[in-house]
Formats: structure tokens, sequence, C-alpha cells
């Protein structure tokens, strides 16, 4: 789908045997698989089925819960970094963009502000260069009139357009690879479709290797390049969308479909 | 934002308007004999000319809209009455007593808030350690606990037991009065007057300042849980922008808290004043209830209940301050 | 059609209760809290014969007496058995505690729904009428009222829930607000119940939780307030015994007898720590989500 696809024989993301546990419960139970550079990988299941506690792990951000496994990004392993070297991965190696824009933007601070602070962090720049690199962001991601957008609150903004904001967040300092939850699940049906056009022209534009999580199959025939299935924390299979959504081998696949056909 | 606190004083300006007249209701229209009321009940003896005299002050032998009319009147000319004790101008009392009440409910203020969200920050960001159930178990006992129980608790610990058993003089505090009364820019103590400010101060912020931690806690809480802040984790800001981040929001119901809170500390400040005989005019009104000098409990409840909502209409500015969500209203960008 | 859906929704309700009823027992603080209310209850019920004294009996021989077997509590400055009067000054307490907590929570509650309910103006004119009673400090109104209107147990309770109804109000109305636009109560309308049955049926079994626990918290200010009205001397009158007169009258002995005012004192504090602890436990019992 990309140009930039497999320019690189490294991938972008190499996950191998990842198991996180909660209290003697595990939610993810050996998941393997890679994203190369400018690919999108879709994590799909029911709701509980882990994928959310699996993109939180590729950020470190699994409160309260034993991971194991190894996490390469860029050929280098994260997994098992400290809290401080996990700060220095995200956003700037491993970006997220969350489900609901209207709770995933903090209320008090201007989209313009939210975006500069992220930048500044990451990178040694003034608070000028940050502002700038924020305005410029939020071009990339389609807003219109960015200097005036970077001055709004969140609360200004309509849901598309707040979700445009959390990508242009997470995009800002170039992470190599995106994990998009239900990116488009708290949006409506008719802009759904924008921002995951919007994922994929960022993504041709920057190379960034995407990993989508959803539980909608819709989304994955239209946006994804390849599918791994999970069911109760694991792999039911896994594959190119069209071979997988073509001739589903694993039973839960198949009632998958049949519940989107019904 | 000009628009915005415009709309609040338009709000604000008819319920002062009818709480003033509720108190025109409570005070004259309420079944009984409001000569009997004024002098102060019960079976005092009512001379013909006090009667007539109280009768023409009030203008009690006209219709009730009169009596209104000149309750307002009265009101404008800023007549708060007088006394029925001393016949002393109830205006001027009130300007003499207010200062030595500010300035205990300043430093009150000022050390509550600062105690309460500390207390509270600490609470929330160690949820479940010894720390937060500290702050849980003293802030339910400061809740619990009457204001002149523990005003009489704290001159017993720091007043008189030190002095019975000769303790030396710095822990020994002065428990009754303002001392002498030495203030540099309105509010600082000079000298010795410290010790006399401190235990009052205390008293009356214990309450609030258990209010508020647990307010400042319950908001950290859920603002350290929000959606947004997982996005600044996952993007990398350091934990100390996150905790900003956290306590920005969580400010807004503990600002908002302070200006309720100011009933609460008027309340309280009357009791506090009475325990510490503090000259001010929580102490001035306890003592009117107490001669039933009705004129002045009157017009001290009309001072306090404009200075309430005074001090509401402020905390609703300064809400809109930190939560553009209200001040700039909802005009859409893009 | 009607019968189905008030049973409907009351098995909805039956598990949510059964819930809230466990976490309530297996908060430690909570539980505590109940124990001293529950305790504070027996005393007050049984105060005829759990004191062991006559509590008004004056005795000029014993004046000011420290705690000893025959007076665990002391005596006061008229030899009055202390203990006595704290036992009685129970159920002082208790009486208006909650006397004021009822009558405040039932016109609240009315208030709070009528004005969920109709909406419009006649929310607009009910939510104005809360700001304004929200003008008066809450013990500044007390003392003034109580100042004209006299002294004595119903002044003091009539006072305390004229000045105490608007939190109330204020909560079931939000409370109100959320249900009226549920499913099953857009239903019940849709299948042309009358107005007052709905709220009656639906409306206000499924918006008293938050208010339930904000009246059992009241309860513990109301018993603060009349102490502190007593305290000033427009509460309770002499000789009946109230915490808040006890401890005004034993300030004075603060010197030569701190008994007087202690114990009394105490009561107060670990009454109102219990009203307080089973209103918090109430509120994390029924609102999981706001303590996660």
């Amino acid at each position: 789908m990309s140009a930039l696809r497999g320019a690189s024989s490294v991938p972008a993301l190499a996950v191998a045997d990842l198991r996180v546990e909660f209290d003697q419960r595990v939610v993810v139970d050996g998941l393997s698989f890679s994203v190369e550079v400018g690919e999108t990988l879709a994590l799909v299941g029911e709701s509980g089925a882990g994928k959310t506690v699996t993109g939180l792990a590729l950020l470190g951000l699994v409160d309260g819960g034993r991971v194991s496994g190894s996490i390469r990004v860029g050929g280098r392993e994260v997994a098992g970094l400290d809290e401080a070297g996990w700060r220095g991965v995200r956003g700037s190696s491993v970006a997220m963009v969350f489900q609901d824009p209207m709770t995933s933007l903090d209320p008090v601070l201007t989209v313009g502000r939210q975006i500069a602070d992220v930048v500044r962090v990451h990178e040694r720049v003034g608070r000028r260069v940050a502002a700038a690199r924020a305005v410029e962001a939020l071009g990339l991601v389609g807003l219109p009139d960015p200097r005036r957008s970077a001055r709004a609150y969140p609360h200004q903004l309509s849901g598309g357009m707040r979700q445009r904001v959390a990508v242009a967040m997470a995009l800002a300092c170039g992470p190599a690879v995106l994990v998009a939850d239900e990116p488009t699940t708290a949006l409506d049906v008719t802009i759904q479709a924008q921002v995951l056009d919007l994922l994929r022209d960022v993504q041709q534009q920057t190379g960034t290797a995407l990993v989508l999580i959803t539980h909608d199959l819709g989304v994955v025939a239209g946006w994804a390049d390849r599918v791994l299935v999970v069911h109760d924390g694991r792999e039911a299979e896994s594959g190119l969308v069209d071979a997988v959504l073509g001739a589903p081998s694993h039973p839960y696949t198949q009632s998958l479909l049949a519940a989107v056909l019904a | 934002m000009g628009g915005y606190v415009l709309r609040r004083v338009l709000v604000a300006v008819p319920v002062a308007f009818a709480a003033v007249s509720l108190l025109f209701v409570l005070f004259f229209l309420l079944p009984g004999d409001p000569v009997r009321a004024i002098v102060g009940g019960g079976n005092r003896p009512i001379s013909e000319g006090q009667r007539a005299a109280i009768e023409a002050r009030y203008r009690l032998d006209e219709p009730w809209l009169v009596q209104y009319g000149a309750y307002w009147s009265r009101l404008a000319r800023g007549d708060l009455g007088e006394s029925f004790q001393d016949r002393s101008d109830v205006t001027q009392l009130v300007a003499r007593t207010a200062p030595a009440s500010l300035r205990l409910a300043f430093w009150a203020v000022l050390g509550e808030a600062v105690l309460g969200v500390a207390a509270g920050v600490v609470a929330a960001t160690r949820r479940h350690s010894w720390l937060d159930a500290l702050v849980t178990v003293t802030t339910t006992a400061a809740l619990a606990v009457p204001v002149f129980v523990l005003g009489y608790l704290l001159q017993y610990a720091l007043g008189v037991y030190p002095y019975q058993h000769g303790w030396p003089e710095w822990l020994q505090f002065p428990v009754q009065g303002i001392g002498p009364d030495r203030w540099a820019l309105g509010v600082v103590p000079l000298g010795d007057q410290w010790r006399y400010l401190v235990l009052p101060a205390v008293v009356l912020a214990t309450t609030s300042a258990a209010i508020i931690a647990r307010l400042t806690r319950a908001a950290v809480s859920e603002a350290l849980a929000a959606d947004h802040l997982r996005t600044a984790r996952a993007l990398g800001l350091p934990p100390r922008m996150v905790r900003a981040r956290a306590l920005r929001s969580a400010l807004v119901p503990v600002v908002t808290f302070l200006g309720v809170d100011f009933a609460a500390l008027v309340g309280s400040s009357v009791l506090t004043e009475t325990v510490f005989n503090w000259p001010g005019m929580g102490s001035t009104l306890a003592d009117a209830v107490g001669a039933r000098d009705v004129p002045i409990v009157l017009g001290m409840t009309l001072v306090l209940v404009v200075g309430y909502l005074v001090v509401s209409l402020a905390v609703d500015v300064a809400y809109g301050l930190l939560d553009p969500r209200i001040r700039v209203g909802r005009e859409r960008v893009a | 059609m009607i019968p189905s859906l008030a049973t409907a929704g009351a098995s909805a309700r039956a598990r949510p209760w059964a819930e809230a009823g466990r976490r309530f027992w297996a908060n430690r603080l909570a539980v505590a809290g109940l124990a001293v209310v529950v305790l504070v209850a027996v005393v007050a019920l049984f105060a005829p014969v759990v004191a062991r004294h006559d509590p008004l009996a004056i005795d000029a021989a014993l004046s000011r007496q420290g705690p000893s077997r025959a007076h665990w509590f002391g005596t006061d400055q008229l030899g009055r058995d202390v203990f006595s009067r704290v036992v009685w000054g129970a159920r002082t307490s208790l009486a208006v505690g909650l006397g004021t907590a009822l009558a405040a929570t039932l016109v609240g509650m009315v208030v709070g729904l009528v004005a969920a309910w109709r909406g419009g103006r006649t929310d607009g004119v009910l939510m104005r009428l809360t700001d304004v009673f929200l003008a008066f400090p809450y013990l500044v109104a007390a003392i003034a009222v109580v100042t004209i209107a006299g002294r004595g147990t119903a002044t003091v309770v009539l006072v305390l829930s004229l000045f105490g109804w608007m939190a109330i109000a204020r909560i079931q109305r939000a409370a109100a607000l959320v249900v009226r636009d549920a499913g099953y109560v857009q239903a019940a309308r849709a299948a042309g119940v009358g107005g007052a049955r709905i709220v009656l049926g639906h409306v206000l079994p499924n918006a008293v939780a938050p208010v339930l626990a904000v009246a059992a918290t009241f309860v513990g200010t109301a018993i603060l307030s009349e102490s502190a009205l007593s305290f000033l001397g427009v509460g309770i009158t002499e000789p009946q015994p109230s915490w808040g007169l006890m401890i005004s009258r034993g300030s004075s002995l603060l010197r030569t007898a701190p008994h007087v005012l202690l114990f009394p004192g105490g009561a107060l504090l670990l009454t109102v720590m219990g009203f307080v602890l089973v209103g918090d436990g109430l509120q994390d019992a029924l609102d999981p989500r706001a303590r996660r």
C-alpha cells in the first residue's frame, strides 16, 4: 500500500511472545507480530480480548500488571525499560491515539499548547519553535486555519476535529510506530472514514507503522494491510487482510465474520 | 470574558434582592408582635414610649408594603438600624468590628487552602498508603469536631495546661482577646501579635481545611485517572508535567468550594470569636444574640449575606478564568 | 404493559442495591461509623435505663466533682451527674438531627423532583429559590431566625431544616434529570403512564441513591448546628440536657473542672463522626465509579 513499505530490512515494530497478567489472570498470552515501515496491522477481536492491553503494553503503560516478552522498535529492545526509559520511547518512537477524543485532550489547555508540550519534551526547542511545530502539525492533519485552530480549546472543536488533533499530537515528533486504539468508534459514521483516510495519508507521508486496534471488520477490510485476530489474549489467526477475511480458517474469525454479515 | 462577568452579575443581583427581602419577611411579617420581637421577645416590659419609637422607626403601623419600602430606603442610606440596648449605630459597629474578623479570616483561609490542597494531593497521589489513611481519618475527625470544642481543647492544651505547669513562656499561648492589635499592611501581625492570632486562626481553618483536603483528594484522583492524562503519559510527558496538569483540572472544584466555604467560615467565626473573645463581627453577633438585640442581629446578618454574595460572584469569575469551557463558551472554531 | 415495566425496573434495581450493601459492609470505616451510630441510638432509646442518676437532680454538695465510681463522668457546677446528662443529651441530639434531616430531605427531594420533571419555568423558579436560600450562611441564618422565633427543640428543627434543604434539592434534581432521559422512563411515557406515577415508580427509586448519602451526613451537620445554637444560648433551653448547652456551661470551668466540658464534647465528636463515616460509606458504596 505504501511506497516506503519494506524499504528497510528491520521491521518498525517486532513483538515476540508478549504476555500480560494481572493477579494471576493472563490477559495477553504469547502474542507475536511485526509491522513493517509504512504498513498497517489491524488487531481485531471482541472487547475484552486483550487488544487494548496489548496496545498499552507497546508503550509500557500497563499499570499494575506483569509484562513479559520482547518488544523491538526499529530493532531496539524496549521491553523491560524502566519508567524513565519508557518516557523517552513514548511520543518519540511509539505514540498512541485513544478512542474518545472528547476526553483524551486536556479541556483546560489550548490544543496548540498540548501539541507544543509534546514537542518540547522530546526535542530541545524553544517555546516559539514548538508553537510553530504545533501549527504545522495541525495543518498536516487537515485542520482549517491551523494558526487559529491552535488557539482553540478542545470543546470548541467537533469530535472529528478533536481526533485529528489527537493524531497531530501523536505524530508531532515523528514516531516510528503509531498505535490507534479504536480511533473512530466514538465518532459519527460519516466522520469515521475521514479520520481513517487521514491516518492512511499521514502514514504515506511519514512512513509510520500503524497498529490499528478495532472490533470493526469493515475498518479492517478498508484500511489495513494485514490482520491479527485475537481471541482470549491469544492469536486466533493472522495474515493478509484479503486472505483472512476471504477464507477464514479459524472458527472464531468465522463467527466474527458471520456476525457482521448477519 | 467581559460578557461572562456581566452574565454572572445579572444572575447575582436578583438573588441578592430576594435574599434581602426574605430577611424582611422573616423579621417583620412573621406572625407575632414585631415590636416585642425587636426588643428581644419574652416578657420584657415595653414602655409606651419605647413602643411608639420602634413603631415610628420601622413604620410598623403602616401597611407592609410601606414598611418594605422604608426597609429598602434605610438600607439604601446605609442605615442598618441601631442597637436596642444602647442605641449605638449598627453600621458603625460593623465598621469597627469588621477589620478584626477579616484579619482572622484572611489567615484562616490562607492556611486552610495551603494545608488542605497539600494534604489532598499527598493522599491522592499515594492512594491507600498510610499517609492516605491518616488524611482520611484526621479529616473525618476535623469535620466532626465542633468548632467550640476544638477551641476549648486548644486553649486547655496550649494555654491553660502549660501555664498551670509552668512551661516555658513561648509554649504558653494567650487564649483570650486580640492582644496588642498591631498589624502591618492590614494583615501582617507585628511583634507578639501572632501569638494571639495563631490559635483562633487554626480553629477557624480546621473544618474547611478538612473539606478542602477531601475535595482535592477526590478531584486529583479523578483527574489522575482522566483520559487526557493517559494521553499525556502515552506521549512521554514527564510525571512532573502530568501532575501539574492533574492539579490544574482538580483546582476547579476546589476554587468553587472556597466560595461556598465563605458561608461555613462566617458561621465558624461566630463560634471561634466567641470562644477566643476575638473582637470581630462574629463575637459581636453572638453577644447580640445572647442579649436578644434584634436590630444588631438583623444588621449583621444583612452585611454577611451581601458579603457572601459578593464573594460567590468573585469565585464564579475565578472559576471562569480556570475553566475555558465556561469562559469562552461553545462557539465552534472548527 | 405497566406491570411488566414496573417489574423490569424493580429487578434492574435489586442487584445494584445488593452490591452497594456488599461494598458498604466491606468498608471498615463505614461499619465503624455505623456501630457508633447504632450505639448512640440504643443509648438514646434506653436513656432511662442507661442513665444511672436523674439528669436533672441538683445537689450543691456534689458540685464539680471529678469522675468517680458513683459518677462516671463526674458532676457539673450544680452537682448534676454528667454521665446521665450526656446519655439524655443523646436523645436531644438524635431527635434534632434525625428530625432536621428528615424534614430537609423531604423538602429537598420534592423540590428536586418537581424541578427535574416539570423543567422549563417551574425548574427555573425553583432553582432561583434554591439560590436565594443558599445566599444565607447556614449557621448565621439559623441564629438570626431563632433569635426572633424563640428557642426550643421544635423551633430548632424547623429553622435548621428551613435553611438545610437546598443541597438535597440540587442533588435530587441532577439525579432525576439523568433518570428522566433513561430508556425505561421514556418507554413508560410513551406507553401513556401518568407523570406522578412515573416520578414515584421510576424516577424516585432510581434517583434516590445520591440523596441517601448526603442525608446521612446531614444528620451529623444538624447535630453540630444544634449544639452550636445551644452553645450560643438560642437553641435548647435548660434544664433539658443538650451537649452544646453542657459545653457552653462547662467552658467557664475549663481551668478547674475540664471534665464537665470534655465528656459532652467527646460524645458530640464521636456521634457526628459516626454519621459522617456512614455518609462517606454510603457515597462510596452507591457510586463505585467515584472511587477507583
